[in-house]
Formats: C-alpha cells, sequence, structure tokens
C-alpha cells in the first residue's frame, strides 16, 4: 500500500497568475517526503494538485505509473489529512472514518475490522461514537489521520498537520507521525512551514520558494550543503550569517576571500567558473563560529543581544564594519551586550553564495 | 464612582424610552386592548359590555371561521413546504460565485420587494380569464380553459402560486447564507472520500444547515399564516369563501360588519397559533449545536 508518485513539469497558473512553474519531482514509494518553504511558496498548491483538489494547469503528475491528474480526487487512491481536519461534524468518530469506505462499497465487515485498526493503532478506540466537537484538537487530529489510514491509501497527503496543534502536541505528534510512517510504510507527502518538522519527519525535503523548487535533498543535504542562498538562509535556527565579499583569487589550492568584516579568509574552494565577487557572500552558521579566549588571535565582534536556550547561547553582535553576526556558545557563556568578544570561524564550513544565489560548498564536508 | 452611577441610573431609562414608547403604544396597549375588546361586546360607536367568552364561543360555532381557519392551515400546510423545498434548491443552485448566479440572486429575491399589490396584479395578469396568460396558453394547446380565480380548490391554490413567487427570495437568502457557513474543505474530504453528489447532499450539506432549514420553515409558517392581501385582491375570498383565510375573516367581521368584539377573539384564536409557532422557533434558535441532531 505504497506508491511513487512522478511530478513531471507541472505549472499551475490561476489566470495570468502563476503559482508553480514548471514542477518536475520523483517521490519514491515508501518515501516520507516535506514541502518545506515559506507561506505563498506553491507547496500547499503543490499537495493539493496531487490530491486532485486543484487543476493542473500543465504538465503530468503519475501515482504508481498510473496518470491520475485527469481523474477526480476520489479515483487517484490518495488520502489527505487537512490543516483544519476538516471532520465531518454530523457523524461520529467511527462514521467520520467509515464514510470513505461506504461510498466504495466495502463490506460492512471489513469498514469494521479496517476502523478498528485504525482506531487502535492511534489509540482512539474509546472515542469512536462521540462527534467531533466532543474531541480535543489533539483527538480530531487522529481521527483525521485514521479517517486516512483507513482508507489504506496509496499515499498519505498531509497539509500542515500539526499548525493547529500547541507546541507539547506537536512534538508529540510528529514523533507518533513518524513511528507511524516506520509502520505503514507508506509514501507520505507533508507540506510545512515549519523546518523543525521537516527535518524530523523528512526522508528528503523539498524547499520552496516563489513558484519554483528550490532544493531536494535529506534533511542533513539540505543543512550543510545549501543549493542556493535561500535555502541556507531559510533551514536552520538561529538563520546563517551572509558576509559580502570584496573580491576572491586562488591560492594555491585554496581560495582567498576578501571581505570588508572578516578580513581575509583562506577556504579550501575552488574558484567556480565565471565567478565574480560581485554580489557574492560568504555564509557561515552560527554553530561554526566560536568565542576565542580572550587575547587570541581572531575577529572582533561586539555583542548586542543575547539569547540564553538554557545549552546553549546565541549571541547576536555586529562585526567592525557593521555586519550582522550569530555566534552560538556555550550554555554557561557569560557574555552581556555591549562586550567586545574574539571569534573565531570554521572555515571548512564556510559557504560561498554568487549573486544569482547559487551556492559553491567547500569539498569533502 | 458607586455614588454618581446611582444617580444617574433613572437617567439611563432615557435611552430606551424612544423604542419603549413605541412599543408599549403600538404593540403591548393595542395587545391588551385586543383582549380587552375579546371578552366585551363592541361595535366601535358607544362603550361596551363584558360578556366574557361569548365572542370565543361565538367565533369557534361560526362555520364561516371554521372554513377560514380550515384554509389558512391548508394554505401554510402547502406554501410552506414549497417555500422551504423551492428556496433551498434556488439556493444550491445558486451558491458559487459567478456573474450570473448573482445576476440570478437578485432576480429571485427582486420579487420580494413588490408591494402586494402590485404582485396580485401581476399574477392576476397570469390567472384572468379570457386573456389572462394561462388562458391564452390553454387555449393554444387545445385544453379547456381553468377559472384559476373562480373555481373552488383552483382559487386558493393560485393565491399560493403568487405567494411563493412573492415570499421565495427570503428563504433562498437564508440557505444561501447557511451554505456559504459550510467549510469547503468538508466538501474537498467528501471528493476525496469518493462521495456522490447525493451522499454529499444526504451527509454533509443538508445536516449542516438543518437549523436554517427550521429556522425559515417557522418564519414562513408565521407569515403565511397571515395571508391576507393576495386572498382579498385575487379572489376576494372566493368562491364561497373556499380561498377566505383567518385575517380576512378577521377583517370582514371587524370592518365590513363592525362586530369588533369577535374579530377580536378570532384575532386572539390566531395570535396563539402564530405564538406557537413563534415559540417553536425561539426554542429551536436558542438550542445549543450539540442538541441539534
Amino acid at each position: 500500500m505504497s506508491a511513487s508518485i512522478e511530478i513531471t513539469n507541472v505549472t499551475k497558473r490561476y489566470g495570468a497568475l502563476t503559482v508553480l512553474s514548471d514542477i518536475s519531482l520523483a517521490i519514491s514509494a515508501g518515501e516520507f517526503i516535506v514541502f518545506l518553504g515559506p507561506s505563498g511558496c506553491g507547496k500547499s498548491t503543490l499537495l493539493r494538485m496531487i490530491a486532485g483538489l486543484e487543476d493542473v494547469t500543465e504538465g503530468t503528475i503519475s501515482v504508481d505509473g498510473v496518470r491520475v491528474d485527469t481523474l477526480p480526487p476520489g479515483k487517484r487512491g490518495v488520502a489527505m489529512v487537512f490543516q483544519s481536519y476538516a471532520l465531518y461534524p454530523h457523524m461520529t468518530v467511527a462514521q467520520n472514518m467509515s464514510f470513505g469506505l461506504e461510498n466504495i462499497g466495502v463490506a460492512k465487515a471489513e469498514i469494521e475490522k479496517r476502523v478498528r485498526f485504525a482506531a487502535d493503532t492511534l489509540e482512539i478506540a474509546h472515542l469512536l461514537d462521540r462527534k467531533p466537537q466532543k474531541l480535543s484538537g489533539g483527538q480530531r487530529q487522529r481521527v483525521a489521520i485514521g479517517r486516512a489510514i483507513v482508507k489504506e491509501p496509496k499515499a498519505f497527503l498531509f497539509d500542515e498537520p500539526l499548525s493547529n496543534l500547541d507546541a507539547a502536541l506537536r512534538g508529540r505528534t510528529r514523533l507518533e507521525l513518524a513511528q507511524l510512517h516506520g509502520r505503514l510504510g507508506s509514501t507520505m507527502v507533508f507540506v510545512t512551514h515549519d523546518q523543525v518538522e521537516a527535518m524530523t519527519l523528512a526522508d528528503r525535503i523539498v524547499i520552496m520558494q516563489d513558484r519554483r523548487i528550490e532544493q531536494i535533498g535529506t534533511p542533513m543535504e539540505v543543512y550543510r550543503r545549501p543549493a542556493t542562498r535561500f535555502v541556507a538562509a531559510f533551514v536552520g535556527s538561529p538563520a546563517m550569517n551572509f558576509i559580502p565579499i570584496r573580491d576572491a583569487v586562488m591560492n594555491g589550492d585554496r581560495l582567498s576571500i576578501d571581505t570588508a568584516g572578516l578580513g581575509t579568509v583562506s577556504v579550501p574552494l575552488h574558484l567556480p567558473p565565471g565567478f565574480s565577487p560581485e554580489g557574492a557572500e560568504l555564509g557561515i552558521r552560527a554553530e561554526d563560529v566560536s568565542v576565542a579566549a580572550a587575547g587570541a588571535p581572531g575577529i572582533a565582534l561586539t555583542a548586542e543581544v543575547i539569547e540564553r536556550l538554557g545549552d546553549r547561547t546565541l549571541i547576536y553582535g555586529h562585526l567592525e564594519d557593521g555586519t550582522k553576526m550569530t555566534v552560538e556558545a556555550d550554555g554557561r557563556n557569560a557574555t552581556r551586550p555591549g562586550d567586545r568578544l574574539t571569534i573565531v570561524l570554521d572555515t571548512s564550513a564556510l559557504h560561498l553564495f554568487d549573486k544569482t544565489g547559487a551556492a559553491h560548498h567547500p569539498e569533502g564536508d | 464612582m458607586a455614588e454618581s452611577y446611582r444617580r444617574s441610573h433613572w437617567k439611563n431609562g432615557l435611552f430606551v424610552l424612544p423604542y419603549l414608547s413605541v412599543f408599549v403604544v403600538l404593540l403591548v396597549f393595542p395587545l391588551a386592548w385586543g383582549v380587552w375588546l375579546s371578552l366585551h361586546k363592541v361595535d366601535l360607536f358607544g362603550p361596551g359590555r363584558f360578556v366574557g367568552l361569548n365572542n370565543y364561543v361565538r367565533v369557534l360555532a361560526d362555520p364561516v371561521f371554521l372554513q377560514a381557519l380550515r384554509n389558512s392551515v391548508v394554505f401554510v400546510a402547502f406554501s410552506v413546504p414549497t417555500l422551504v423545498v423551492l428556496g433551498l434548491f434556488l439556493a444550491l443552485a445558486l451558491n458559487r460565485t459567478t456573474r450570473a448566479t448573482s445576476f440570478f440572486r437578485g432576480l429571485f429575491f427582486s420579487s420580494s420587494v413588490l408591494s402586494v399589490t402590485i404582485v396580485t396584479l401581476i399574477w392576476r395578469f397570469v390567472f384572468i380569464p379570457g386573456d389572462g396568460l394561462m388562458a391564452v396558453l390553454f387555449e393554444q394547446v387545445g385544453l379547456p380553459p381553468i377559472g384559476f380565480l373562480s373555481t373552488s380548490g383552483w382559487s386558493l391554490f393560485s393565491v399560493g402560486v403568487a405567494t411563493v413567487w412573492w415570499c421565495l427570495g427570503l428563504p433562498m437568502m437564508l440557505f444561501l447564507a447557511a451554505l456559504q457557513q459550510i467549510p469547503s474543505d468538508l466538501y474537498e474530504a467528501a471528493a476525496l472520500d469518493n462521495a456522490s453528489p447525493l451522499r454529499v447532499l444526504t451527509r454533509i450539506t443538508l445536516p449542516s444547515i438543518a437549523r436554517t432549514i427550521m429556522l425559515v420553515a417557522i418564519i414562513q409558517i408565521v407569515m403565511q399564516f397571515q395571508l391576507f392581501g393576495q386572498a382579498q385582491l385575487m379572489t376576494n375570498g372566493g368562491p364561497n369563501g373556499t380561498s377566505r383565510p383567518l385575517v380576512m375573516y378577521i377583517y370582514e367581521v371587524g370592518f365590513v360588519r363592525w362586530d369588533v368584539g369577535k374579530a377580536a377573539a378570532a384575532s386572539e384564536i390566531l395570535f396563539l397559533i402564530i405564538l406557537c409557532a413563534a415559540m417553536a422557533q425561539y426554542v429551536i434558535a436558542t438550542r445549543k449545536p450539540e442538541a441539534s441532531e
């Protein structure tokens, strides 16, 4: 009960407005794929196109090699969990779960068996006779997932299903979703704007921005080797630091980069062909910047805001030329706003972004 | 603070006074006066004489009243379901936002703003013998003409047709408002659940607007029991009183035969009937959503 999904050259237009432009994506059977992106990037539209709730303007969508974009939603073999859960308010939990099966004429005994199985899996067996309005948010969520499970779909589609839950419940449900995926082994497509959900749940993340796919990769690929400046800035908290560069020249097998804020840094990187330093930036994550002992050689940073997270401390400050820089320090770090610190960069973790936003990473990372 | 509040207390009443005076003069006083009248033998020209429940006995023993009561009940029993079903049908058909549906919504509602005189005039053109639309149509297809306004049975039916045409706008609008409250993702979930249009209608749409259906039905019961103008102008209650509704009976007894006490007694009976319907509406409208099924 898991299937591959093939999205080929899909474009979506509303009149003159293009919301998705030439999207191609292959999802393997059993994979957990997360569409991640800011509001309005088209990720929900893409999911709804797979479900059949939106028409495809151009291109094709296939499930298990069968073209489905011309089929009605119910005939595509997919089940969807809505952000609002969309439970039928006048039906009990059991009726909500069996409605779809009754519609396609599944035998009563079989329906009962599947509802019982889903209810047991999700621990909602005691709620079967209740109506949705008598349930808490978390319980409704489970019913919505149960309604998908009973259909034994080829793929599950989740449209921001955790966004209506409180933080604690969101964390727990995230974990349970991961377990559910492990148990069912089904193909799951999950839309979110929450990078923690994406990082923790996904086999592969599809990062979307401005009608296009920016990068497709495993969570660590996306985090460690972002394909574009947008991905680098969007994934990771705190956001990556960006330092404008003045010039870059090869010096032996290392690239020597001249910046206003950091002076000259040497990066184990080959100068990309046709590279122009104009508009290019260096990127480095806060965790790859560390505070050096006082008096040690390094770069001067003036602290502005300190966030103490317990296990670590985030120091937001600026370099001498005014470039903003975030540094991650130990939880016991005692820096106060206004302090001047010396920082050291892990040059092997530097990323180079050219004017178009394309990224170049050091070798071997 | 508390002191100034107490001092200004009576002044607060000034804000309610305009409405209160209208309410007392136009509602409470006539209501009380109506009850007083119904217990007296009055002819509007002299002081009344207390007769107890005699007026009620006379009304209930009057075959003309019983006929009018029967007419009103029959009229309500047929016009209200028609209004509910047609209104719902129109609302379902027009529940989308295109230029055409906006136009038709306006069109179907437009009859509601006409006065009863215009409405009856229009429908007299349709039903009048000889030159009326129906007469011409019947002649064209070679059927014997029907006296829509002058045949017992048909006359009340004709009044009903005009009434439904006139009153359809409000039920349609109320149903449209209710339909638009249904979240669209329920329909999307149903589409993914392979629900047929009929299943969507019976399992999602109708349960979601059940309360509005009840509300519309009761509003219409209250309104249609007050039928008067259409009957008066189209058939004048005829033939033989077969299309005379209760309000017309009250009018005739009170203002044609000047038996004001008897008319008041009949009014109180109609008032009780409508009160029951209104109470039912209140109970249903204030019922909690959980209890609605």
